[in-house]
Order: structure tokens, then sequence, then C-alpha cells
């Protein structure tokens, strides 16, 4: 019996090494043809459904007399200027803001707890029903705000959408940061509870309290996190269709689009598509240098999103 | 005496010391207050900021046909009958109000169970079998997750019209599955690792197949990591736009967020009917949101902080 089970022993211990080898690269056989019939799905869908998209819009769009096309084009600028701003303007105030809320959020408490569910709605609600809100809240003449300052401070509020390029900007980056501060303050959030108690202990005997509490010890250690989710909400952002789409519709007189509205609507409205792909390929000299740190970053640092 | 002394220079010093550390204590409960007040406050402006557009659905939902066009901030008269005239699909845009959400409803699961399987499929063969080349996988999927889906759509739906997919549920099941999949394969790598691999081992030594070893140990133990993905991927495909939009043109074939944004064409929008169908719309999205939001942010933020 016993001579046996040292032989078993024996034999795994023996056959140890090729099971690793197995299991860590090197497949054999059979094994091999599972591996690859298991990421067969995956290797299909991603040249069906990104390759082939990304080769075939690079084909459509690499005409240079497109670009010299859209550079002329004074929506166009209009745009570029529109899309530095909206992202610029968007990302850094709604990270912002999502850094404070979420050291708020940290307070212990009921109220503090409920107000968090109320506060993620804007995040939980799907884009178009809330920017439809938001869209016909603004209008001019009937809607919520200018009925609100009518009814109580007797002023007649301003066009919100239809009258100047600037307040329709600034409401559809308002509108932006309203449906997605919520998930980046959730994110924070969970960032500022992996801190270790200990240290803000440790940091309060050595005296520091308040703002220096938070520039010595939260920042530090929030820092990495918060430049990943800056850069991924960056990418976001540039491609955030729905915004501009519903709450101002590139309107008035097409000043508001951003690049992700101008390119479907140069294809699919003026029914010209290479024209649609050129306008989004000129967001490439942005996007490249993103994604390459935001690979490095997300790959290194393992913040899963 | 010298006793005495002692006493009474201990008492001086307390007599010095009790006005100070009162006066500390006032100010530090003053503080407090201050604190306390400022938070409330801070809660009632975010309160305003995140409810006014939710208030606005609801109030011109509740509005009868002839208040949405006046400068009134309640209804005068609130009533049901926009929601009546959508459960009823009593308006032609919403003729096929319940075919459409049914179409929804399948875009939805479809999309779930299709990421799921390739998601679980490729993360295993990457994360457990580790074959090679397996990082070039993970890279495709990397670099997916960072392109933003819109840039993508005008050669996704000439694609799809090479395929002859338009205005076939499949094709925005595709789109959907194409944008899920990147955020399931890291979800489920980035859980995978704290599952031990000696029990795969052990099962492999006990002679079960790769598949078997996929089917019997890893999905039951990636469960957690299961409902957060599918989570997410039906609220995704419920809530996506554009590709929708793009891709589903025709009445029948139309999903609900598509039917909603028609409503923008007309001039004399029924802002009651589409308020109402955007609360029909939005309850189900909401619902699972609150139901699962542990798990999905469990699932946002595992391993989150570790740089």
């Amino acid at each position: 019996m016993s001579t046996q089970t040292l032989e078993g022993g024996e034999l795994l211990a023996r056959r140890r090494p090729p099971m690793e080898r197995f299991w860590r690269g090197g497949l054999q056989g059979s094994e091999y043809t599972w591996a690859i019939a298991f990421t067969v799905p995956y290797i299909v869908l991603f040249l069906a459904f990104v390759a082939y998209p990304v080769a075939f819009g690079a084909w459509l769009g690499h005409e240079p007399h497109l670009y010299e096309e859209l550079a002329e084009d004074p929506i166009f600028q209009k745009t570029i200027v529109n899309t530095i701003l909206y992202v610029g303007i968007g990302v850094n105030l709604k990270m912002f803001g999502a850094l404070l809320l979420s050291g708020f959020f940290m307070r212990r408490g009921w109220w503090v707890k409920g107000l968090l569910l109320v506060y993620v709605l804007p995040w939980a609600l799907p884009a178009l029903p809330a920017f439809i809100s938001i869209h016909w809240m603004l209008n001019g003449e009937w809607g919520l705000i200018n009925n609100f300052l009518w009814n109580l401070f007797g002023i007649n509020g301003p066009g919100w959408l239809d009258t100047s390029r600037w307040l329709s900007l600034g409401a559809v980056i308002t509108s932006h940061i309203w449906k997605w501060m919520p998930f980046w303050t959730v994110i924070l959030l969970a960032g500022r509870m992996a801190i270790p108690q200990e240290l803000y202990e440790a940091a309060e005997v050595d005296g520091a309290t308040g703002l220096t509490r938070f520039t010595h010890v939260t920042f530090p250690l929030l820092a990495n996190l918060y430049l990943v989710c800056t850069l991924l909400s960056t990418i976001f952002t540039l491609g955030d269709f729905n915004s501009v789409f519903f709450v101002s519709g590139g309107g008035p007189a097409l000043s508001t689009h951003v690049l992700a509205t101008l390119g479907i609507r140069n294809a699919f409205e003026v029914a010209r598509p290479e024209l649609g792909v050129a306008a989004v390929l000129t967001a490439l000299p942005l996007m490249i240098p993103l994604v390459l740190i935001l690979m490095r970053k997300l790959r290194t640092t393992e913040v899963t999103l | 005496m010298t006793v005495v002394a002692e006493d009474a220079g201990r008492a001086a010093v307390a007599m010095a010391v009790a006005p100070a550390s009162a006066e500390r204590a006032r100010r530090a409960r003053r503080v407090r207050w201050w604190k306390e007040v400022g938070a409330l406050g801070i809660a009632v402006l975010v309160l305003i900021w995140t409810l006014v557009p939710v208030y606005n659905i609801f109030m011109v939902s509740l509005e009868s046909k002839g208040d949405v066009f006046t400068e009134t901030i309640f209804p005068a008269r609130p009533s049901l009958d926009s929601f009546w005239i959508v459960i009823t699909q009593g308006y032609w845009y919403l003729e096929e109000f319940w075919h459409q959400f049914a179409n929804s409803v399948y875009i939805g699961v479809g999309t779930v169970v299709i990421t799921l399987a390739i998601g679980s499929l490729a993360s295993f063969a990457i994360g457990r079998m580790r074959i090679r080349y397996g990082w070039l996988l993970s890279n495709a999927a990397l670099l997916t997750y960072v392109i933003p889906a819109s840039f993508l759509a005008i050669p996704f739906y000439r694609i799809m019209q090479i395929y002859g997919l338009t205005n076939n549920l499949w094709s925005v099941i595709a789109a959907e599955v194409t944008f899920a999949t990147p955020y399931a394969i890291f979800i489920f790598h980035q859980y995978g690792t704290s599952i031990p691999i000696e029990l795969d081992e052990a099962a492999r030594i006990d002679g079960a197949s790769p598949f078997q070893v996929y089917w019997k140990i890893y999905l039951p133990l990636m469960a957690p990591a299961l409902v957060a993905v599918g989570t997410y991927a039906l609220l995704l495909a419920w809530n996506e736009y554009l590709y929708q939009f793009l891709l589903l043109t025709s009445k029948h074939s139309m999903s609900v967020p598509v039917a909603l944004a028609q409503f923008l064409n007309s001039d004399e929008a029924p802002w009651n009917y589409m308020m109402a169908t955007a609360i029909v719309y939005a309850i189900p999205p909401v619902a699972i949101y609150y139901v699962f939001r542990r798990r999905m942010s469990a699932g946002l933020t595992m391993g989150g902080v570790k740089g």
C-alpha cells in the first residue's frame, strides 16, 4: 500500500515539470487545439468587427484632399475648438468635482449613504432620456429652467440652446458633467477607501490635519488612479456622441458640433462617409499618445474599469 | 509648607488652564457645528443638481397635452394619461412599442450571453492555459476598450451593409458584443488570478479535458465576475443609442431608444408622451443597476488601486 502511494507521489513529482510546461505555455497536442478553439471566437470577433472596420475606415479617409476640404470648412474649424473646450473643460471639471465629492462621500452617517444612492442616479439612467429631459428643460420658451426663473424672479431667461454658441456649448458640457461625474466619483471613492486608516493616524500623530492630510497622504496615493481616470475619461469624452447630439443637436447653426457628432453628420446627413471618417481621424494626433500611455498604465497598474 | 506651596502652584496652573481648555472645546464644537452645516449645504446642492433633470422628466410626463406648453414648474392637472397612451400604444410613434421593447430585450439578452461566452473562453485560454501570444489578445482587447465606439460607427455601418445585416437585430448584437467583450476579458482575467491554478492542474491530472476544466471548475468559481460583467453588458446594450439608430431603421426592427428619439423628428412633438416613454424605457436599467450595484462596483474596482 505504502509503496504504491509513494510511487504515485513520485509519479506526480516526475510529471510535474511537463504539466508546468503545459499550463505555462508550450501547449501540446489536443490541449493546443482546445486553447486555439477557445480563442477563435474572440479572434473572429476582433477581426470582423474591429480590425476590418478600422482598416476600412483608414482606407475611406486616406485621401489628403478630404483634409484640405475639412480645413477650409468653417463648421469644422468651430468643431475643433468645441472639441478642445468640451474635452478640456468637461474632463477637468468633472474629475476635479469627482475628487472633491468622493472626499465628501467618505463622511460617516446614514444620510450620506442615502445621498450617494441618489447622486449616482444620472449614471444609472440611460443617456437618452436624461439628455432629452435636459434638452427640453433648457427650452427658451417652455423649459423648466426659464419657467422657474420667470415664476420666482420674474426674469426672462435666454434661449439656452438656440441663441448663443457659448451658452449652448456650456449647457452641453454641464450635461456631460451631470451624467458622468457620479461614475468617476464612485471610482475615486473606492480608491480613497482602499487607503489604510493607519496612514491617517500616523499622519495625525505627526501633526497633519485638514489640507495637509490631503496633500501629503490622500493625494500622493490617489494620484496614479486620478491620472489613469483622467486619461480614460478624456478618450471617453472625445467619443461621447449622446451629450452633444441630444442636448444641443449641434445647434445653433451647427456651431456646437464636436468631432464625434460631426463625423456622423457628414457621413449620414451629408451622405459623405469618407468626409465623416476624415473628421473623426483628425482626432488621431490626440488619440494615439493617449491610447499608448493608457495601455501601458492599464497593463502595469491593473486598474480595471 | 512646601506641600502647600506646591498645591497652590498646581491650583494656579489648573486655574490658568481651565478657561483655555474650555475655550478650545467650545471652538472645536463650533468648528464641528460649522462643518455639519457645510456638509448639509453641500448635500442640498448635490440633491438639486442631481434631481432637477429627473424632476423635469416626471413633471412633463404627468402633464396633460395642453399643459406642456405653459410656464408652470409643476403640472397643473397631473394625470397618468401619457403612461396609459404608452402602455396601450395609443400614438402613432408608439404603434409597435411593446414589439420594440421586446427587440431591446432580445438585443440585451443576446449581448449578455455571447459576451459572457466569448469573454470567458478567451480569458480562460489566456489566463489559465497561458496560451502563447495570449498577450497579443489581451492587448487587442485593451485597444478595443480605449477606442471610442462612436469613432468606429461609420465604417461599422458600411461593413454591416456589406454583410447584409442592416435592419437585423444581430447586427446590433454584434456591435454591442464587440464593445462589451474587452471589458469582460479584463475583469475575467483579473478575477481569475484569485482562483488557484492548482485546481485546474488537479483536475487535469484526474483526466479532465480542458473544456471540462473550463465548464466544471472555471465557470462556477467565476460566478461573481460573470454577474458583474453580465450586468454591465446588459446595461450597455439596453442604453446604447448610436449603433441601434444607424443599424435599425424600420419601425418593426427598432429598439426602444431609437423609437424614443423618433419623437424628436416631428415639430409638434408630444413631449408628455415622449417623457412617459422615456420613463418606461429607463425603469428596467435603473432597477437592475440598483439591484446589482454592489456587484457591479466590485467589478468596476476589482484590484482597482494597486498602483
